[in-house]
């Protein structure tokens, strides 16, 4: 690969590290690593930086997190709590819930860090799905990027660990609430359920061991996972180098982009301060998870508005879509499908389907390539048809999940509410992936014929003659470059069943299943303007004004002479 | 107290409109008509004439003349106190206007003496739950830590943890109660209005009524930690740190991405 730079002009700013450079260098013989680091060029667009958010605002959990530590007491023993808080004086409960109020109420600047923690947390993995959907959108995730998109997705999964572990440490009933809801869904798996479950919980739920182990995922297991895969996707990152935008003289073979020092050093250490920024003045603002109203945890109360935080709601959804009817007892065992269908098999099914979604594509599109260079959205409308039938089918169940605030919200009944959701959770991504394939594919047309006849200026010419056009401005190469550089792929040809002896072939079914696929993938398709087309409208567009222009002017001529006959009578 | 609670929440919700709007939804849920306390003078035979002839003009065509209820139209009003008639006249339940899931609580239409005519009137009818006293329903003498217990026991699965109501079946709900007076919170659980149980002194005890008011009205002193957010929960939580967490910064990295190409 050959790296195109643009070098900035020397400043101050480069002069002090290029002396800081040689500092190090002279006594670590680092400087070759940082030259390459320094020199590696990062392409630039704003999406590109979503992936930062969501390091930063783990870099912000890591640091609020450590202080929370320091007073978060992981223990399911009884004390009364004796502290300033009066809604909760006397009241038994659990030393984590206890040690949680303290550092709500008694210990200072406690509460704003429990709050900016939680926010962070919600911010955390709002970046990652934004992240990931821009990597899927724009086909990232492509041939060399496989490896790096499961390392991201078992990323994904881990923050929802991540998250849901420390959700439940306070011991409070809303958390208590979701932690009975998980162990039903465990128990819901047939044979291995109630197994699991004990082996969790260390016994009948809720017990005494559930919080001290969770704490130990939450603090140590979980975060030294997601950190040390951090360090390996960005390693990815760096050594199969960043994608870019379809542009000029942007190639699988190149990035254009500007160096790591100091353009993108500068920019992500200032943008680290906006995050961090954000998250704390959420967590200054606006009140997150009020342990102190939901009390401590006790099994029996459940309250109007028990969710989990946005991230798990999908998963409540489903529960609360399912028909509990489906309830079924063979021989003597209950198999309780209406659960493990939406919290076990839906959720599998739609993971499994995005951990692998980089091999589904490309079985469609056999495509053997490296693509380093990103595709527009709308140049893979089947693509980004199935992403955007994902999101809706997420949101459905998101908004049934939230089915009673959304009820009580606008006033509707929270029955007709759940059979209108059912409709929707099948209907609404079908309908989606089909309105979004056909805006995409609009839009391919419009860019066509962008490049054949170019912009419309508005500028109407009135030939002598009286006929009328719009002037159209041509596009720059910039321009036509990013409309006309897209792989233009087509469905797989599928080999004959037979071969010449009549034999069946080997992996035909396979072959005719891939065959299908790219048919669903590439047959619709809007072909890019060839160089030929280009130039044949070129030469039509110039015929055209030419042609227009001679009749123009053999209209006048004739006028002239029309004119130049009747002169001598008027003389 | 209950204005105050209101206006801090107010001032609270930020500058821009979207804070705005989001307050709005969050909020929206949170507004109901409330009406003065006041304690039961004796009702004298005055008044129960006067609530007769009150009661002939406004209530009696659901009702029935006697108040013994028209079949498919209103229940019987014998023996329901004048508890009762406080809460749903008081709260601006009665007299009832549209058909709907539920009695809506619309602007009080009689002034306290009225209704307290209208009470004795219906009290005297047959005996029933009498409108509490002051000391009864005075949340300074309640205990906020027994309160809650008992509130999540036996009302947060409606009205939710802290009171801002939720969402029941078939486009019933148990509304907020943060501006409901300590009286009729009292009465509420005294009578049950529609579909809310009764919770009669012997389920709990008049005490425990009053912790229960204590800590309501304990979350009319703001909420620690910054604004509430409608005190719904995760849900909106999860809505503002997608539009205005995510938003912001999204909006930083489109600004910042413009600015350095
Ligand atoms: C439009 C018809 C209508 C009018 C007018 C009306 N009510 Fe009602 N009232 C109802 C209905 C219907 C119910 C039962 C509501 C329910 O259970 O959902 C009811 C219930 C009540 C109850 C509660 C009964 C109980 O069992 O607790 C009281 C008290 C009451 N009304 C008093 C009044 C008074 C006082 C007036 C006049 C100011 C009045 N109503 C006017 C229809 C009416
Ligand atoms: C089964 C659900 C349910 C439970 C449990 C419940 N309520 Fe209610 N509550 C309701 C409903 C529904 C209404 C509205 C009644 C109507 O107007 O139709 C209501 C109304 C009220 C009101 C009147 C609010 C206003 O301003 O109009 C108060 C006060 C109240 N409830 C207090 C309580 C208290 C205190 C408890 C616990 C002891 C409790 N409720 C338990 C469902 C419930
Ligand atoms: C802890 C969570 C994550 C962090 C901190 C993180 C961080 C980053 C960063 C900083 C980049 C480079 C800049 C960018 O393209 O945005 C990146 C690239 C990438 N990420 Fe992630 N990521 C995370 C999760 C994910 C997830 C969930 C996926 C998808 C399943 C994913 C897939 C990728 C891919 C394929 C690239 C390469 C993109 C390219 O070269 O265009 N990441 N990641």
């Amino acid at each position: 690969m050959t790296d195109t730079k643009t070098l900035p002009t020397a400043t101050r700013l480069n002069r002090a590290a290029g002396a800081t450079a040689n500092w190090a260098d002279e006594r670590t013989s680092i400087g070759a690593f940082t030259k390459f680091l320094a020199r590696k060029i990062f392409p630039d667009h704003w999406s590109f930086m979503l992936g930062e958010v969501a390091l930063y605002s783990f870099i912000v959990l890591l640091l609020s997190g450590v202080i929370l530590t320091a007073f978060f007491v992981p223990s399911m023993d009884f004390v009364h709590y004796e502290g300033e808080f009066a809604q909760l004086k006397g009241v038994e409960m659990s030393k984590a819930f206890e040690s949680t109020i303290h550092m709500s109420f008694e210990v200072p600047g406690g509460l704003l860090m429990r709050q900016i923690h939680h926010w962070a947390a919600l911010i955390f993995t709002a970046a990652i799905v934004t992240h990931m959907a821009r990597v899927f959108f724009t086909g990232a995730f492509r041939k060399p990027r496989e490896i790096n998109w499961l390392i991201g997705f078992t990323l994904m999964i881990l923050s929802l660990a991540a998250g849901f572990t420390g959700y439940s440490l306070p011991d409070d009933v809303l958390s208590g609430n979701g932690l009975r809801i998980i162990d039903g869904v465990i128990r819901s798996i047939p044979i291995l359920g109630s197994y699991i479950s004990y082996w969790l919980f260390g016994g009948e739920f809720p017990g005494e061991a559930l919080i001290p182990r969770m704490f130990t995922a939450h603090i140590l297991l979980i975060p030294a996972l997601i950190l040390s895969l951090i360090a390996v996707h960005l390693f990815l990152v760096f050594l199969q180098k960043h994608t870019q935008y379809p542009g000029p003289g942007r190639t699988d073979k190149n990035v254009v982009g500007l160096p790591l020092f100091p353009v993108y050093t500068a920019k992500a250490g200032g943008f680290f301060f906006v995050v961090f920024g954000v998250i704390a003045l959420l967590g200054a603002l606006f009140q997150i998870n009020p342990v102190w109203n939901y009390g401590p945890y006790d099994p029996s109360p459940v309250s109007a508005g028990t969710q989990p935080d946005w991230y798990m709601l999908f998963i409540d959804g489903g529960l609360r879509i399912m028909p509990g009817q489906v309830e079924v007892v063979l021989w003597g065992y209950t198999l309780s499908l209406n659960i493990l269908i939406p919290a076990v098999i839906m959720p599998g099914l739609f993971f499994g389907f995005l951990a692998l979604y980089p091999w589904i594509e490309s079985w469609a599109t056999g495509d053997r390539g490296e693509r380093h260079v990103l595709d527009r959205p709308r140049n893979a409308p089947v693509r980004t048809g199935i992403g955007v039938a994902l999101i809706t089918f997420y949101v459905v169940l998101v908004l049934e999940g939230s089915n009673d605030i959304v009820a009580n919200l606008f006033r509707l009944s929270i029955n007709d509410l759940t059979i209108l959701f059912r409709i929707a959770v099948f209907a609404l991504p079908v309908l989606a992936f089909w309105v979004t394939k056909r805006i995409a594919m609009g839009l391919q047309r419009k860019d066509r014929e962008l490049v054949l006849h170019g912009h419309e200026t508005g500028r109407i010419v009135r030939f002598d003659n009286g006929e009328y056009i719009e002037v159209h401005e041509p596009l720059s190469d910039e321009e036509r470059w990013m409309l006309v550089s897209y792989q233009n792929l087509k469905p797989r040809e599928l080999a004959p069943e037979h071969n010449e002896h009549g034999v069946r072939r080997k992996g035909y079914r396979w072959d005719r299943f891939k065959a299908a696929l790219s048919r669903f993938y590439y047959e619709d398709r809007v072909e890019p303007v060839t160089p030929a087309e280009l130039h044949e409208a070129h030469e039509h567009h110039k015929a055209e004004i030419e042609g227009m222009a001679a009749r123009s002017e053999a209209h006048s001529a004739a006028r002239a002479d029309a004119a130049a006959d009747k002169a001598p009578a008027d003389a | 107290m209950r204005r105050l609670s209101l206006t801090r929440y107010h001032r609270a919700a930020p500058l821009v409109l979207l804070f705005v709007l989001l307050a709005g939804i969050t909020t929206a849920a949170s507004f109901v008509q409330s009406t003065p306390a006041s304690a039961t003078a004796e009702a004298s035979a005055d008044d129960i004439s006067e609530g007769s002839k009150l009661f002939a003009a406004n209530c009696a065509t659901c009702h029935g003349l006697d108040a013994q209820g028209t079949e498919g139209v209103a229940p019987s009003l014998i023996g329901v106190g004048a508890a009762a008639v406080d809460f749903q006249v008081g709260t601006g339940r009665m007299p009832m206007q549209a058909s709907g899931p539920q009695a809506i609580a619309k602007t009080v239409q009689f002034n306290q003496d009225q209704i307290d005519q209208l009470a004795a009137y219906v009290a005297s009818l047959a005996p029933g739950p009498a409108v509490p006293d002051a000391d009864a329903v005075d949340p300074a003498l309640g205990n906020a830590a027994n309160g809650m217990a008992l509130f999540r026991t036996n009302c947060a699965m409606c009205h939710g943890s802290v009171g801002g109501g939720g969402a029941l079946t078939q486009g019933k709900y148990a509304p907020s109660l943060w501006a409901t007076t300590p009286t009729h919170i009292y009465e509420a659980m005294l009578v049950g209005p529609q579909s809310m149980p009764v919770f009669n002194n012997a389920n709990i005890t008049p005490e425990d009524k009053r912790d229960i008011i204590a800590y309501l009205d304990e979350q009319r002193n703001g909420a620690p930690g910054g604004a509430a957010l409608g005190a719904i929960g995760p849900v909106a939580e999860g809505l503002w740190a997608w539009i205005l967490g995510m938003g912001i910064i999204v909006g930083f990295t489109v600004w910042i991405g413009v600015r350095s190409s």
